[in-house]
């Protein structure tokens, strides 16, 4: 197992490069004079070679790719355009919410997709399974930002059971952190876990009409055992892929939920970038994220392993 | 389109076998409704989307407003009507640009395989390392908020999925014996992808557009909701829910219909995508 996540990891590096090079490059995406372009409205010259000063567009481009590289290896993502604050810092401040957020969806999704999607495929063909089946379509299709607004709208205003908007961290009163979280997690988690309650679904009612299942069932292992020893670990395989993919998409979904929810996490601090037009800030939490991505890729290789024995040794 | 006009007796069954899902007809039909009601917003809307009525602002349903009014007293109907081309072009704009790209690399990608497949397929796995929306938000952060930018973003987030989809359909159509006969006979090789190869992976390909129109939907609504796509006072779906967020108090039917207009379609075009998945043949549902 260890072998195989240090492998993971191994490979990862040469990705992470390229993805390291593109983020940077977004820069030459600014139409015309990214100094001009990002010095504000109605720069002097002054401004404008201040701004080229610090993004370091005076140097050749390899060389300026070297230097901020070098700088983010060390934990340097550079500073804000217009704060003075270093945009590490700022990302690790904001890290919290988000990382609550995506947590707490992520884990939602599994237990909802995986508890649906259990009980609709042990019993295909039932009024369950349809009911189930033709929910998950729904939760695929529908609008994660719109579901926590009308959320919002019956939960925190026609009945005032949860706070709307904001957020408590978790070190300071865990309860309303929940109660701050649970809505935009929710609207978060709907898609995910209805994508995992298909796959959950399709492959259960697949592994239970395998021969080793029967043979389970007819040594008298308790239903529960069946299930629970046999069936999910052997139907485990695609669920775990799928949730790879799900994972991507919902850390993109935080972006809008935060704002939506005025939660003070990455996406709402690229939101604002984007309109500063604070281009270290972007490129720092574009990174972050994908670095998330590549962490959540990982992990889903390495839990191949841990399911299926045969990918261990390959 | 009926099945007569249609030449081939694979793509005969499969329209025949479309048809017999009720759950995508209805979903063709929602769409088709959807799709018409927006075309034709210019003679069906009441009103003009930016016509401002002071006196009736955030009014509930009536007579005159059938859907009530914004807070600057616009016709809700109207503009939802109006959202609709914008929101629905916006999605067909993104996934044929994501389609322009992403097409003719997976045919070749898939077809000639070595180190040309090895390289592109380097690339989209990079692409695809970034959450779509956060690499949207980071091009429009570079280029500027705006319809056009968001919807060359969405095309270069989605652009590798297609590739991915097409690469291995046309990898499974390769193997065929009548692409064998056809490369032995000394058809070049652009006249075996476009001829041969093209017509026989249109189906797994067609399924991945009409998801991707749907997640394209979805991208450009959250985009615009945020502000970085379809900017005001020109009407989107996104863009209406954002705004009637903030008056979600007072009248939550501002957050009601573009929601359900955007679920509505999403919903058909997922619907349809499934439809047409399972009315492909066994043979190429394997290759996809």
């Amino acid at each position: 197992m260890l072998g195989l996540f240090l492998r993971r990891v191994l490979v990862s590096i040469p990705l992470l490069g390229v993805v390291s090079f593109l983020v940077f490059s977004l820069i030459v995406l600014v139409p015309g004079d990214a100094a001009v372009a990002l010095a504000g409205p109605d720069p002097d010259p002054a401004q404008i070679a201040a701004v080229r000063e610090r993004l370091g567009l005076n140097d050749p481009y390899l060389v300026q790719y070297w230097n901020w590289l070098s700088g983010v290896l060390q934990g340097d993502l550079g500073d804000s355009l217009f704060t003075s604050q270093t945009v590490w810092s700022s990302i690790s401040a904001r890290l919290p919410a988000t990382l609550s957020l995506a947590g707490l969806a992520l884990l939602l999704a599994i237990v909802l997709g995986i508890t649906v999607g259990s009980v609709a495929g042990l019993r295909p063909g039932t009024w369950i399974d349809r009911v189930a089946t033709v929910t998950a379509s729904v939760g695929v299709a529908v609008p994660y930002f719109w579901v926590g607004m009308i959320l919002v709208l019956f939960l925190a205003i026609d009945n005032t059971l949860l706070p709307a908007v904001g957020y408590i961290p978790l070190t300071s009163d865990p309860v309303s952190w929940l109660q701050h979280l649970i809505i935009p997690a929710t609207a978060l988690a709907l898609a995910p876990a209805a994508v995992i309650a298909r796959q959950t679904r399709a492959s259960v009612a697949t592994v239970m009409s395998e021969d080793y299942v029967r043979t389970a069932k007819a040594k008298g292992l308790s239903p529960v055992r069946v299930v629970g020893k046999h069936a999910l670990k052997n139907a485990a395989l695609p669920v775990v892929t799928v949730f790879g993919i799900e994972a991507n998409r919902l850390i993109g979904g935080t972006v809008v939920i935060e704002q939506l929810f005025a939660l003070p996490g990455i996406g709402q601090l690229a939101y604002q970038a984007v309109f500063a037009r604070d281009f270290p800030v972007v490129q720092g939490v574009v990174l972050v994220s994908a670095v998330m991505v590549l962490m959540i890729n990982i992990l889903v290789d390495v839990s191949y392993g841990y399911f299926n024995p045969r990918i261990r040794q390959s | 389109m009926t099945a007569r006009t249609l030449g081939s007796p694979g793509l005969r069954r499969f329209v025949r076998r479309f048809r017999g899902n009720r759950l995508s007809v209805v979903a063709l039909v929602v769409l088709s409704v959807l799709v018409l009601s927006s075309a034709l917003a210019p003679w069906l809307a009441p009103y003009a989307p930016e016509a401002i009525d002071v006196r009736n602002r955030l009014a509930g349903p009536s007579v005159d407003h059938w859907m009530g009014t914004d807070s600057l007293g616009r016709d809700t109907l109207s503009r939802l009507l109006f959202a609709g081309r914008v929101s629905l072009f916006a999605a067909l704009t993104a996934v044929s640009i994501a389609a322009v790209l992403g097409v003719p690399l997976g045919l070749i990608a898939g077809y000639f395989g070595g180190a040309v497949d090895w390289a592109l397929g380097r690339a989209a796995d990079v692409l695809m390392t970034f959450p779509a929306i956060i690499l949207a938000i980071a091009i429009i952060a570079a280029t500027g908020p705006g319809l056009t930018n968001a919807m060359i973003a969405l095309g270069i987030v989605y652009a590798p999925r297609l590739f991915r989809v097409v690469r291995s359909a046309t990898l499974a159509v390769r193997a065929e014996t009548y692409i064998e006969a056809s490369v032995s006979i000394g058809t070049p090789s652009y006249d075996v992808i476009l001829r041969r190869v093209l017509p026989n992976i249109l189906s797994p390909l067609l399924v991945q557009i009409s998801l991707m129109l749907a997640a394209a939907l979805l991208a450009e609504a959250a985009l615009s909701l945020l502000g970085l796509g379809v900017v005001p006072p020109t009407a989107s779906w996104g863009n209406m829910l954002g705004r009637g967020f903030e008056d979600i108090r007072s009248t939550p039917a501002l957050v009601w219909w573009p929601g359900l207009s955007i679920a509505l379609a999403t919903l058909s075009f997922n619907l349809i995508g499934d439809g047409l998945r399972d009315a492909m043949g066994r043979e190429i549902r394997k290759g996809s």
